[in-house]
């Protein structure tokens, strides 16, 4: 896949994955949820990680992003090791990804646009006129009509919540986004019009996405590639190579009545 | 100017002016970009054109940027770089996107704006006020069923109310009021040793104390501690949906939430204000002993002279009122306090001030009443 940003090049080397897990052991008081977890994420993929409720994707998804901290192993993005990192660099690196929480996470006492404007305000010191502006840029590429921008997020429902949240994740134009259920909660349709979006703004924005997801149709329509959760470890590869895997859950997930749903509409 | 020198260079070449783009247009130089760009609308008429060849970076902000000034001049891009064309071809439909929500407007101070506010203030005052007075019916209705059915109360919530918001307020309401009878003795005697009337400072202790300080201090206590509290819990459960689960459930959060609170304040703040009373007395008793040379035996048989068998009753008997102020007052906050995190700050911030208002008011008219009663 081309990268359509030449200029994001602090990276080492143009084909270095952006998050390189490895031997990834994580422990919730004295439970293990991970133990030696192994992922490379490459440049311009989407890729989709499964599993049971309870397998610990979003834990996956935390530990990635720092808020989370490995009882072992190692976790890099854009090639540098969260662990060697000082807050300041790490608050650096944060404004070089993206995350979409469960249920958005807006922050409730501000509106969508303002919401939007606060990591373009952390960041960077812009004139009002241009945050008002670039507020409703995001908003219009998200899908969102622009009297959004005022309201509240409690006024908004589930699936708008969902939008201003990838808007506001969306606001440094990182080049790396983390998605954590992005069609939960959302009927067929709109789910549908998410999954739409977010391969729409693959290709114009050139990200690069770790989703996490339960949605099988999600799963055929976006993802590049597949890891699967089970016995806290990752299973990697395409749907057509994991659905030989033998492994009961597997085999369970992707030739159970719904994943053979899903995967009929792919072919049809 | 400079700063435009790292976006662009302007060639004139015939028939029109040719600007070709350089270095990175993204967000992180946003606001020199648009300050060069809206310089560039300024600078010479004419056409215009865009050249993207050597441009280094591009993202939204950037495209949105380029596009917007484009548009304005009426200039064309030229040798668009192949990965950026989806990604300008997006943000321009993105953009197209009207905005049509009103903009503030700058307000200035005029006479008319103001009464207009007051006028709105006032009305919603009154309209707190009627909101206040239909939840005392509610309350009353779900009390006059748990009357009825007493098997209703929830005895587990009770019992952990009167843990919470009796037991757990001792250590403060007595040390406030201890320290609040030391206070008024030593004023008091301060006073009357001008007129050599010092032993009737266990006079104007034992009546200010028994009939308006404890209990008005006690109430206050409660209601900075206990009120806010109900206002939070409430309202942290409104913001979770779990009131409306409630509803769904078929449980009303009247009688779940609403009356183990009150129930248990009812009979907590009266405790507590026994418990101030005999406190703050401790304390002004015991200045009186080691200031002022009275002796705990005089002191007593002073204070037993000073007071009538009524007058800790009438300090004692506002405090179920105040109770029940504060926990409705308290619980109805929680209730109204909308879907963010914001609401709850400002809605308990009401309650407490509100509760402390009404406990005054309220105290203020059995001051009335028992002049009236000449008691």
């Amino acid at each position: 896949m081309s990268d359509p940003r030449p200029t994001d090049g602090q990276d080492n080397g143009h084909d270095a994955p952006l998050v390189r897990v490895r031997g990834l052991v994580t422990r919730i008081g004295d439970r293990t949820i991970h133990d030696g977890v192994n992922l490379e994420l490459r440049r311009g993929e989407v890729l989709g990680v499964v599993g049971g409720s309870g397998a610990g994707k979003s834990v996956l998804l935390r530990t990635i992003v720092g808020l989370m901290t490995p009882a072992a192993g190692s976790v890099e993005v854009f090639g540098q090791r969260l662990a060697d990192l000082n807050d300041h660099q790490l608050h650096q690196l944060e404004a070089r990804w993206g995350v979409l929480f469960q249920d958005g996470a807006l922050f409730s006492s501000l509106t969508v646009a303002e919401n939007i404007d606060v990591p373009l305000k952390e960041q960077f010191d812009l004139p009002h006129h241009l945050l008002v502006e670039i507020a409703h840029l995001k908003l219009s590429l998200v899908g969102l009509a622009p009297e959004t921008a005022a309201l509240h997020p409690a006024e908004l429902s589930g699936g708008m919540r969902k939008r201003a949240g990838l808007a506001r994740a969306l606001a440094l134009d990182p080049g790396l986004l983390f998605l954590d259920e992005p069609t939960s909660g959302l009927d067929p349709i709109s789910a549908g019009d998410f999954d739409r979006l977010i391969n729409d703004l693959k290709s114009s924005l050139g990200l690069t996405v770790f989703m996490v997801t339960h949605d099988l149709d999600s799963l055929v329509a976006i993802c590049d590639r597949i890891a699967v959760l089970v016995d806290k470890r990752l299973k990697i590869g395409t749907i057509t190579e994991l659905m030989r895997d033998p492994h009961p859950w597997l085999q369970a997930y992707f030739n159970g009545p719904r994943g053979r749903a899903a995967l009929d509409g792919k072919t049809a | 100017m400079a700063e435009a020198g790292i976006f662009f260079e302007r060639r004139q070449v015939p028939g029109s002016t040719l600007v070709a783009l350089r270095g990175n247009w993204q967000v992180e130089s946003a606001a020199a970009l648009d300050r060069a760009l809206t310089d560039l609308r300024r600078a010479a008429p004419g056409a215009f054109r865009f050249d993207l060849a050597d441009i280094g970076g591009l993202d939204t902000v950037g495209a949105f940027l380029l596009l917007r000034t484009a548009r304005s001049l009426n200039a064309s891009l030229e040798n668009v770089p192949q990965h950026f064309l989806t990604l300008l071809e997006h943000v321009e439909q993105a953009a197209a996107a009207k905005d049509t929500h009103p903009r503030r407007r700058h307000r200035h101070f005029n006479v008319a704006e103001w009464l207009d506010h007051l006028g709105t203030q006032v009305f919603r005052i009154a309209a707190t006020a009627a909101a206040l007075l239909a939840f005392f019916g509610r309350i009353m209705v779900t009390a006059a069923r748990v009357v009825v059915h007493p098997s209703r109360v929830r005895g587990v919530a009770l019992l952990s109310q009167l843990q919470h918001n009796g037991w757990a307020a001792l250590p403060i309401v007595g040390m406030l009021n201890f320290l609040i009878g030391v206070v008024i003795a030593y004023q008091g005697a301060d006073q009357l040793a001008q007129f050599g009337a010092q032993i009737l400072t266990v006079n104007l202790l034992g009546i200010s104390v028994l009939r308006e300080l404890g209990v008005l201090i006690t109430a206050i206590i409660v209601a900075g501690r206990s009120g806010s509290a109900f206002t939070a819990e409430i309202g942290a459960m409104r913001v979770n949906e779990e009131i409306d689960a409630m509803r769904v459930l078929g449980l009303d959060p009247v009688e779940v939430l609403v009356m183990p609170r009150l129930i248990g304040l009812l009979i907590s703040l009266p405790l507590l204000t026994f418990f101030a009373n005999f406190v703050a007395i401790a304390g002004g008793g015991m200045l009186c002993w080691l200031a002022l040379d009275i002796t705990p035996p005089v002191f007593l048989d002073q204070l037993r002279s000073a007071l009538y068998p009524l007058t800790f009753w009438l300090g004692v008997i506002k405090s179920p009122f105040f109770a029940f102020v504060i926990a409705m007052v308290g619980c109805h906050a929680g209730l109204s306090v909308e879907r963010s995190a914001e609401s709850v700050g400002h809605f308990t911030t009401m309650s407490v001030v509100r509760s402390i208002f009404l406990v005054i008011v309220i105290d203020a008219l059995f001051s009335v009443l028992f002049s009236q009663l000449n008691v």
